[in-house]
């Protein structure tokens, strides 16, 4: 009677997670299979009767001369960087400031889910607009009537550059301190109490007990943030596409552009299948940390 | 001091989330040639010229429409096949539980462009490009992490002696399901729901992809490549952005605790 019942409860489970396994398998892993065989090749929409010969690694060796990509995998790197160790810095203060009870604060935590739940698209044209040249909002909040110093902020390499950094810190800081607001909410206030009693001052309470415990959430949130913030695209393509002189080219963009703007399906997706492994190596390394910064925290 | 530090915080914090917002929606209520005076007007005159342009001139309802029925249907999808795989990785006895979790970790953050021309191409050979099941099919894949994730956890979370009690008293196994657990699901469904449909709306790349035709346009495509005849129709493009908009900031004060506690599901536990 036993075996039997256990048998219908795995297959009923494997039923249940079937229609999830052919989604994720025909839409996600395959295609990532797909790319790689794909960036074997030599394929250009526009020219159907070319055929796709394959031409071993000539893709990669071509990649690998290409200057424009390496300038996106710079831009993409400083973007993660820059924009991840912002946002979560903000995350971090806006999650302490309102980790405590007082009266509106769910309107408050409302406000600051706003940027999060805005279209990128949304926030993408809000930004461009306010950094206009002439109708631009900065312009007028710094140099007021005073239209010739009003500056072209988008048409500048470093400041278009700073421009997307902004727009991606403004929405996305939010969901960074949910998350290490939720980190915060389980620290049992009887730790800061007995911290205090012992004669702890603030700034040892946070660092001894507020920082060793809300870890785990930061590196979480530093791991989605990465992870975002290297498939950035949306903000690059409204914003300036890739300008001016490559100054805000970023990987996803660049191999979209290649793949689809000027069709070369195969070099295309060579950049793809790059751009995986590296987004693959990355989240290992942060799952390994993790792995041992939550032993630690257990075993402490 | 500590006391007006907090306020002073809180107060900025608030000012800075909403402030580009709402000078955004105050353009959309500024008649053209206040759009573009220079310097900005500050007070806009009131007027719904931008959104009625938006309307006749550049099809703002039809993207309205597609949206609804893209982010719809992928919610509706994403939801059904969630439950059912939710409901198996938390409390039934399967096998690579962990691994299956890790790779749905896995597929909600690697970048789109991994996967975007391999998609393009079955769609393309389907004759799916420029239809609803065309862009459908990948939202539910993208999505899907994230529903399965929050129902787990949810599922994770309800106590053993209800499903036990209809265990002894005869029900099958899906029975169980349908009869007992779902129905108290009910409140992680719609967690994951708001947050499926939020991404399902506001998702760009894919979009931009498959939908090459105007017809078939989101809000979001659309949005993107407004274009004047000379220069940007910065009202009518703040006014799309606000249609855009609204519905979401209406979600987020209404379900604010319940979004709050969907994002953190999958990182907390």
């Amino acid at each position: 009677m036993k075996p039997s019942s256990r048998a219908k409860e795995r297959i009923f489970a494997l039923a249940l997670i079937a229609p999830c396994f052919l989604f994720v398998v025909t839409f996600a892993f395959y295609p990532i299979i797909y790319s790689f065989y794909l960036s074997l090749h030599r394929i250009i929409l526009g020219i159907p009767s070319l055929g796709q010969p394959f031409t071993g690694l000539e893709n990669y060796r071509a990649l690998l001369h290409d200057r424009i990509a390496l300038h996106s995998l710079i831009n993409t790197l400083m973007f993660v960087f820059i924009s991840t160790f912002l946002e979560i810095l903000f995350g971090l203060v806006i999650a302490l400031v309102i980790n405590r009870h007082f009266r509106g604060r769910g309107m408050v935590r409302a406000a600051i889910l706003v940027p999060w739940a805005i279209p990128t698209v949304v926030s993408s044209q809000m930004w461009r607009f306010i950094f206009n040249d002439q109708y631009g909002l900065l312009n007028y909040i710094l140099y007021g009537s005073d239209t010739s110093s009003y500056n072209a902020w988008l048409a500048d390499p470093v400041y278009a550059f700073s421009a997307i950094v902004a727009a991606d810190v403004w929405k996305t800081s939010s969901f960074a301190a949910l998350l290490i607001l939720a980190g915060l909410q389980v620290i049992p206030d009887e730790l800061y109490e007995a911290a205090e009693i012992d004669g702890a001052g603030a700034w040892q309470r946070f660092r001894r007990i507020t920082l060793p415990l809300v870890k785990p959430a930061i590196l979480i949130a530093l791991l989605f943030r990465t992870m975002d913030a290297f498939r950035v695209f949306d903000l690059v393509f409204v914003m300036t596409q890739g300008g001016p002189a490559d100054s805000t080219n970023v990987l996803q963009f660049y191999g979209y552009k290649k793949m689809f703007t000027e069709g070369l399906m195969g070099y295309g997706s060579t950049i793809s299948v790059v751009v995986f492994l590296m987004a693959l190596i990355i989240s290992v390394i942060y799952i390994r940390v993790m792995g041992k910064g939550m032993l630690k925290a257990k075993n402490a | 001091m500590n006391r007006f530090l907090f306020y002073a915080t809180t107060f900025v914090v608030v000012f800075m989330s909403l402030l580009p917002f709402a000078w955004f929606l105050n353009t959309s209520l500024k008649t053209p040639i206040e759009v573009t005076a220079i310097p900005p007007v500050l007070l806009p005159s009131g007027t719904l010229h931008s959104y009625r342009s938006a309307i006749t001139e550049y099809n703002l309802l039809h993207f309205v429409r597609n949206s609804v029925i893209v982010a719809g249907l992928t919610t509706f999808f994403t939801i059904l096949i969630s439950v059912f795989a939710g409901y198996a990785l938390a409390r039934l006895r399967l096998r690579y539980k962990g691994l299956i979790m890790g790779s749905l970790l896995l597929v909600s953050m690697f970048p789109q462009i991994s996967i975007a021309g391999p998609v393009w191409r079955i769609l393309h050979a389907l004759g799916w490009l420029n239809t609803y099941q065309g862009l459908v099919l990948p939202y539910v894949t993208l999505t899907l992490p994230l529903g399965v994730w929050i129902l787990a956890v949810f599922f994770t979370e309800l106590p053993d002696e209800l499903e036990d009690a209809a265990r002894i008293d005869g029900c099958s196994h899906v029975q169980t399901l349908f009869r007992i657990m779902i129905p108290l699901a009910a409140p992680g469904v719609f967690t994951a729901a708001i947050l499926v449909f939020i991404y399902a709306w506001n998702e760009f790349f894919f979009a931009l992809l498959i939908m090459t035709q105007q017809k078939f346009q989101t809000l979001p495509v659309g949005i993107a490549l407004f274009q004047g005849q000379y220069t940007l129709p910065w009202g009518e493009i703040a006014a799309a952005s606000t249609v855009a908009t609204v519905p979401l900031v209406l979600l987020v004060f209404l379900f604010q605790k319940r979004i709050v506690r969907g994002l953190s599901a999958g990182a907390v536990k």
